[in-house]
């Protein structure tokens, strides 16, 4: 259940910006977690939810986009999608890729108001 | 979305508000056109671009006040401005940037810092244990130390520690992960912290028993070392990809139980290599001693090579 940490460093990237920044409320959080980057999204909206409540992020709208897996392929030398580690590659059939994309965990974007 | 006049922000692309509403051609006039340097602070690991659109913008030099640059170009006392804040901000980002420090930090000392980590169970302690004690007797001046990640007790300090060798204990109470930050601190209290670079050493950090949480935290090691027991089953490492795919060295343990379980060994790295090609990988018995002098073997070459790129 790391995603509640994750969670935590989510509320801090935003409470550093509002400090900065002197915004009341957040209307909309956009965060990517891509399909390698070993995230459960339903865990960490669930935990984002959990820990919103008395912060900047209460009632605020939560977006999260989920980047595809890419691989480089040691087999045939492509640059194939994947949706999960330990695939075989779809246009050879090797086990033999390794990530190149899809394990991003980044706030993208905050749609503040000023009060 | 301009809460005075109602029209969707057209002209300034740093501020894409309602980007799924159709701009309807209208453009504000954007009244001034010098730019201000936002980037004033230290930890900024992010670029926005909120200044140009708060309510009030403080000239940072002049002091002067910059009403209507918000998103309505206008500003009406007691009405709301929505604004966007591009952050792109890595949600690790601040863990990285202590793993970062410690991983220069562990470099300036010509220590070789290793994360292992695995399931609760697999015998991480029990082969450290037994490393140690073949460390002492292939490269008695190296120096060695520990630090144990447990949610609870110092039970795994206190075996390394009647072996002789430094340890820290480090509970995360209800966490369950190491995290750079612990790793910081308890580097700063060991011995091997104040050590002559020119005998270099080797930091073992002995991660929360855990398969799944660890993996995303980096500590500023030079290399993870997973471990995974013949007891556990040899389709783990596609049951849990994202702990072998991090590690650089699998240990597979307890290889004196073999013949009582049903474990293939090549079938394992062949699974632990369909999530990490590279994978490095070693067949150990902590309590037999299996395997140990290979492990040693590849932690003296490692160490050597740190120790030979310390300042």
């Amino acid at each position: 259940m790391h995603e509640l940490s994750l969670a935590g460093g989510i509320l801090r990237i935003v409470e550093d910006v509002a400090r900065r920044d002197a915004f009341t409320r957040v209307e909309k959080l956009c965060l990517e977690a891509g399909a390698l980057a070993a995230v459960d999204v339903a865990a960490l909206r669930f935990a984002l939810e959990a820990i919103s409540p008395g912060t900047v992020l209460e009632g605020a709208e939560l977006e999260i986009s989920r980047p595809t897996g890419r691989a480089f392929c040691f087999g045939c030398g492509e640059s194939v999608q994947i949706d999960a580690l330990g695939s075989a590659c779809p246009a050879c059939g090797a086990y033999r890729l390794q990530p190149t994309q899809g394990m991003e965990l980044r706030v993208l974007e905050l749609r503040v108001r000023d009060h | 979305m301009c809460v005075v006049c109602g029209c969707e922000d057209g002209e300034d692309a740093t501020s894409p508000l309602e980007p799924e509403s159709p701009g309807d051609g209208h453009h504000h006039v954007h009244a001034h056109g010098h730019h201000h340097a936002h980037d004033g602070h230290s930890d900024d690991h992010h670029h926005h671009h909120a200044a140009e659109h708060a309510h009030v913008h403080v000239d940072p030099t002049a002091g002067d006040l910059h009403y209507g640059q918000g998103a309505a170009r206008v500003s009406v006392p007691g009405m709301s401005q929505a604004r966007a804040i591009q952050l792109e901000a890595d949600v690790l980002g601040a863990n990285d940037h202590i793993a970062a420090h410690n991983r220069a930090h562990f470099a300036a000392h010509g220590v070789l810092a290793l994360n292992v980590v695995s399931s609760p169970g697999s015998g991480k302690t029990s082969l450290l244990c037994a490393t140690i004690e073949a460390m002492r007797a292939s490269a008695p001046q190296l120096p060695l130390a520990v630090i144990e990640g447990d949610q609870q007790t110092a039970r795994d300090a206190e075996r390394i520690r009647a072996l002789g060798v430094p340890a820290v204990q480090v509970n995360t109470g209800k966490g369950c992960h190491l995290d750079a930050q612990m790793v910081d601190h308890a580097f700063a209290s060991l011995a091997l912290h104040h050590a002559d670079p020119q005998h270099g050493g080797v930091l073992f950090i002995e991660n929360v028993g855990n398969l799944v949480c660890p993996a995303l935290w980096d500590l500023g090691e030079r290399a993870k070392i997973a471990i995974l027991s013949v007891t556990e089953g040899e389709d783990k490492p596609l049951k849990y990809p994202d702990m072998f795919a991090a590690a650089q060295l699998l240990l597979i343990n307890k290889v004196d139980l073999l013949p009582y379980v049903q474990f293939d060994v090549a079938t394992c790295l062949e699974y632990a290599r369909r999530v990490n090609p590279t994978l490095e990988c070693l067949t150990v018995s902590a309590t037999r001693g299996d395997g140990v002098d290979s492990f040693v073997r590849w932690l003296l070459r490692a160490a050597e090579s740190t120790a030979a790129h310390a300042p």
